[in-house]
């Protein structure tokens, strides 16, 4: 017969008390969710942190069953790709879960960033979360770079042959470090396997380790919010923040429905729209590598085109190696290139509103001109961009601790 | 303030919607193939032209028969007697009888595995490929979707003999349109069923999962909206005291 419901909620509270006095597991949850009092004033942005958490867990998780496939060698690979998606029971659903997750990591990636250019999240002292923000970046775009190679298409083989041969570019050690990136002299069987090594645990581990870092960054100083001011600057007697709720259960709870409308976004591109029209899975890599056959157009996946546009805009190719790197480098840099006294786009003033909106259009229409064949007028446009791009970073720099701000608001603002 | 993201956002939108057409022009013009892959006559009808007409030389490598018997409501012993004709056994997959040495000295290469074709080409652009060969001056076949392609029209003794029409543009001699010289066994739009049937296979022979995928889909979307709805409810009730 079962125990009445008090001696259950007796016999499980000593269990907790055993527990807690060896691991200290109440503590944490009290330290970190109900005891962590979170900006009551957070919007949509917001739920990106934890949507990428969502679609790291679904990587790890499909990944580790397409390993169970899946053929790391040169001969095997591709097939094995296509044994997956019709033979092994659900494997179309793993195959899919995976490849419209590594989409979706970098569309969510790009907008949990472009909340911090919003609100200023990585000002002072937010600083390290985004430096460990930045290094997960590229820890994603490697693991991306490599888990594109895996399936062994054309465009696999062609798009890592294109990327390798970059670093070939280098003065002097160029040429012997892409054959050691390679493993030979050519994208081989070396290259195939060395990739999988990487991208099923060296990377991750590292993605993991850094996702940590970002979170005991974050927390130590707590959120930052859409107004961009501080909420423990007005707290109560107890010391708790008057503009502060727990997050637990009040932004678990929120989470949960935008994990569920995230859902639905994602659920209905995996059973309706996997390829999303040749973006996500490209109509070439449905061929398989053939070292002999150049595809007539290679271009890497849409996550990479705003860096490839940039690479591309500039005719010597040693430059443009050096600019697409410095586009990237230069965010590392976003913390200290802001010095406007507000944090947030509320009270920055038009210029700042205009200056975004024309830096968000440079990356998305840089994004576009990478996918494109590269005509002359094209490569006209993808110059323009790049400058747009860089322009922002050196005008915000110049303009931040001079232009007009609007009065912050002593509380947050709904 | 939202108001102001909303505006930056749908900027953003109408810069996509403008640039987006000056990518899409880049595409010859392809022909609509509007095939129905749970239009099962029609990937039964289609099976049959594939495994007579294109099989002989095109394997489809990762494509079981036994899989082919359940999901085009066949059954195992109709394929067997219409489908399989070499000794292959129900549960291998579609090979050719050519071994790779004998295709490349007989035709100057191992012909490609269509696996997954429909996937890689497009079922629009397979359409236009079936409905664009013609004879050109030389004797041989030629393609309009596949300029010099390798492949003779097969499909010739259904479609007939097309011949190509040619108009001055800008001083230059192009194909203005392709017009049947010699009918052949079907009508035209005999024949474009019949090009339809087959694209219709080729597409299922793509995904064979495909139409399970969407089925599933449906439910999976029904759930979570469901879900979404309860989690917005309880997200509702817990907010209340948040002013």
């Amino acid at each position: 017969m079962a125990k009445p419901a008090s001696n259950l909620a007796k016999s499980g509270n000593a269990l907790m008390n055993w527990i807690d006095q060896r691991l200290p597991v109440t503590a944490f949850w009290n330290a970190t969710m109900t005891g962590y009092f979170a900006p009551k004033n957070f919007n949509f942005w917001y739920y990106m942190g934890v949507l990428s958490l969502v679609i790291l867990v679904m990587q790890i998780l499909s990944g580790i069953f397409l390993t169970m496939h899946y053929k790391p060698s040169a001969v095997e690979a591709f097939a094995s790709v296509e044994y997956i998606m019709r033979d092994v029971e659900w494997g179309w659903l793993i195959r899919y879960m995976h490849s419209t997750g590594a989409s979706f990591f970098f569309i969510v990636i790009y907008l949990h960033m472009f909340r911090s250019f919003l609100y200023g999240s990585h000002r002072a002292p937010r600083e390290l979360v985004w430096i460990f923000g930045m290094m997960i970046y590229l820890a994603l775009m490697a693991e991306a770079f490599m888990g594109y190679v895996l399936p062994w298409g054309q465009m696999s083989y062609w798009g890592a042959q294109v990327i390798i041969n970059l670093f070939g570019a280098i003065p002097t050690i160029g040429e012997p470090l892409t054959e050691w990136i390679r493993g030979d002299y050519f994208i081989s069987d070396a290259t195939l396997n060395r990739f999988f090594a990487l991208h099923v645990i060296a990377l991750p581990l590292a993605i993991l380790g850094l996702v940590l870092m970002h979170l005991v960054a974050l927390r130590e100083n707590g959120s930052n919010n859409p107004d961009g001011i501080e909420i423990k600057a007005n707290k109560d007697e107890n010391g708790i923040p008057l503009d502060g709720i727990p997050f637990h259960p009040y932004y678990t709870i929120k989470d949960l429905f935008g994990i569920s409308m995230f859902l639905l976004v994602f659920a209905f591109v995996i059973f309706f729209w996997p390829e999303a029209g040749g973006l996500f899975l490209e109509h070439d890599n449905f061929v398989p590598a053939d070292p002999l056959v150049t595809p007539t157009h290679i271009k890497p996946v849409w996550y990479f085109t705003p860096y490839y546009a940039i690479l591309k805009a500039v005719p010597d190719k040693l430059m443009g190696v050096i600019l697409m790197f410095a586009a990237v480098g230069i965010l590392f840099f976003l913390p200290w290139l802001d010095r406007s006294p507000v944090k947030s786009i509320r009270y920055k003033g038009a210029w700042y509103k205009v200056m975004l909106g024309l830096f968000a259009i440079a990356f998305v229409r840089l994004g576009m001109l990478g996918m494109s064949e590269g005509t002359p007028e094209q490569t006209i446009e993808m110059r323009v961009w790049t400058f747009v791009y860089f322009s922002f970073f050196i005008l915000l720099f110049f303009l931040s601790p001079r232009a007009s701000t609007k009065p912050l608001p002593e509380r947050v603002t709904h | 303030m939202n108001k102001n993201i909303l505006l930056a956002l749908c900027g953003l939108l109408a810069v996509l919607a403008i640039s987006t057409n000056s990518f899409a022009s880049s595409e010859g013009a392809l022909m609509h193939a509007n095939v129905n892959v749970r239009d099962t006559a029609a990937s039964q009808r289609g099976a049959r032209l594939f495994v007579n007409y294109c099989l002989s030389c095109h394997a489809a490598s990762y494509m079981r028969y036994n899989r082919l018997a359940e999901d085009l409501g066949l059954g195992e012993d109709l394929v067997m007697e219409n489908l399989v004709f070499a000794d292959a056994k129900i549960g291998d997959t579609m090979e050719v009888a050519m071994r790779p040495a004998d295709a490349v000295s007989w035709l100057g290469k191992e012909p490609p595995n269509l696996s997954l074709v429909a996937r890689s080409r497009g079922a629009d652009w397979l359409y236009t490929y079936f409905l664009t060969f013609y004879r050109d001056e030389n004797g041989g076949w030629n393609n309009l979707a596949f300029p010099n392609a390798s492949m003779p029209h097969v499909l010739w003794q259904l479609q007939g003999i097309q011949q190509p029409i040619y108009a001055t543009h800008d001083g230059q001699q192009v194909i203005d349109r392709l017009e049947l010289a010699q009918p052949g066994l079907q009508t035209p739009a005999e024949y474009e069923e019949t090009v339809r049937d087959l694209v219709t296979f080729l597409e299922y022979l793509g995904e064979p999962a495909e139409v399970k995928r969407k089925n599933v889909g449906i439910w999976v979307m029904l759930f979570l909206a469901l879900f979404a709805l309860l989690a917005y409810a309880l997200k509702a009730e817990y907010w209340r005291d948040v002013h």
